[in-house]
């Protein structure tokens, strides 16, 4: 008896040393599988500050580790998507938005495509009208030279 | 086809070609500032978070932003793994020695005995440091790597940020200005 129960804690000591994972590095914990979704969809969506060609969930700079941390927190608290991005805008600034929003000093960043595609569509459109009323005026007679 | 258009025609790469050329200018000449990846602070020219932390020589000692105002003063964000802080270091020590203003160390995401063993090898520039171990506070203020300076006005409105190491030139040109007028409006 006295043997099974040492190779029984013998056998448990690696759990031990397993759930002393850093506090640090540790992956944040969800309480269903809902919320992991909407954590992971939120930060792929706010851009890292520290290395910014990363987002908040790629990230492993020092702070990206608290602001996920602070965002799952806000999630706790109940505060929405727009509550939470609104939370960190205040403190970093529009730069994290990778989706920035639509208002006066945007439009250019969100119409100029359009714009762009218009410019484009009425460029073709004045270059095919004008070919067309040239090849209706003057018919190019056949060529008189035999090859 | 006239002559008069066929000339036009002639010119128009050309004309693309310059046109482009402008266009990347501008993008060289607006991107020319050396710390062009610094975020603004959203925070300049408003209220400064409140915080309640603890002297990193003093555990029973709390304090406030309210504390603090009166008076401008310079916060530094730094911390003992901070590479560039080191590097920071002998500038911002040459400038509190100015007694200038008062100079207040805002240890980030930091052992305390770490901190305080890297004061005691470097010397303490600092009036009083702050500690923040968790760094909760520091997402408050914006701040997303050390070193990072901020001046704050007597009234606890940010008036300046400066994201990376603290130059001469950058306290000459962007720091004491800053701190003037900081001192006028008060």
């Amino acid at each position: 008896m006295r043997a099974f129960l040492l190779a029984l804690v013998l056998c448990m000591l690696p759990l031990f040393a397993q759930a002393q994972v850093d506090s640090a590095t540790a992956p944040p914990v969800f309480s269903n599988a809902a919320e992991e979704q909407r954590f992971h969809a939120l930060t792929s969506e706010l851009r890292c500050v520290m290395c910014q060609n990363q987002s908040l969930a790629d990230s492993n700079a020092l702070v990206a580790r608290d602001l996920r941390k602070e965002v799952l927190q806000l999630m706790h608290d109940g505060r929405t998507d727009a509550q939470i991005k609104q939370f960190l805008v205040q403190r970093y600034g529009e730069f994290v938005l990778y989706r920035p929003r639509v208002e006066e000093r945007t439009w250019l960043l969100w119409f100029g495509p359009a714009l762009l595609v218009l410019a484009g569509a009425a460029l073709v459109a004045v270059l095919v009208r004008r070919n067309a009323g040239r090849a209706r005026g003057t018919v190019p007679a056949d060529e008189p030279q035999e090859w | 086809m006239t002559a008069n258009r066929m000339t036009a025609r002639r010119w128009l790469p050309l004309a693309i070609f310059i046109a482009l050329g402008v266009l990347l200018a501008a993008g060289v000449w607006m991107s020319r500032r050396g710390d062009r990846d610094a975020l603004p602070s959203p925070l300049i020219g408003r209220a400064a978070p409140e915080f309640k932390l603890q002297d990193l020589f003093d555990d029973t000692h709390v304090v406030r932003l309210e504390d603090l105002k009166g008076a401008p003063f310079v916060l530094n964000v730094w911390g003992s793994w901070c590479v560039s802080c080191r590097e920071e270091h002998p500038v911002l020590s040459a400038f509190s020695a100015t007694k200038r203003v008062r100079v207040i160390g805002y240890d980030w995401k930091d052992d305390p005995a770490d901190a305080k063993r890297w004061l005691e090898q470097l010397g303490n520039p600092y009036w009083l440091v702050l500690s923040d171990q968790e760094g909760k506070t520091a997402i408050d203020l914006g701040v997303y790597g050390a070193p990072e300076t901020y001046l704050i006005d007597g009234k606890g409105i940010v008036r300046w940020k400066h994201v990376g190491p603290l130059t001469d030139l950058v306290i000459h040109n962007e720091l004491e200005p800053a701190l003037a007028l900081a001192e006028q409006r008060d």
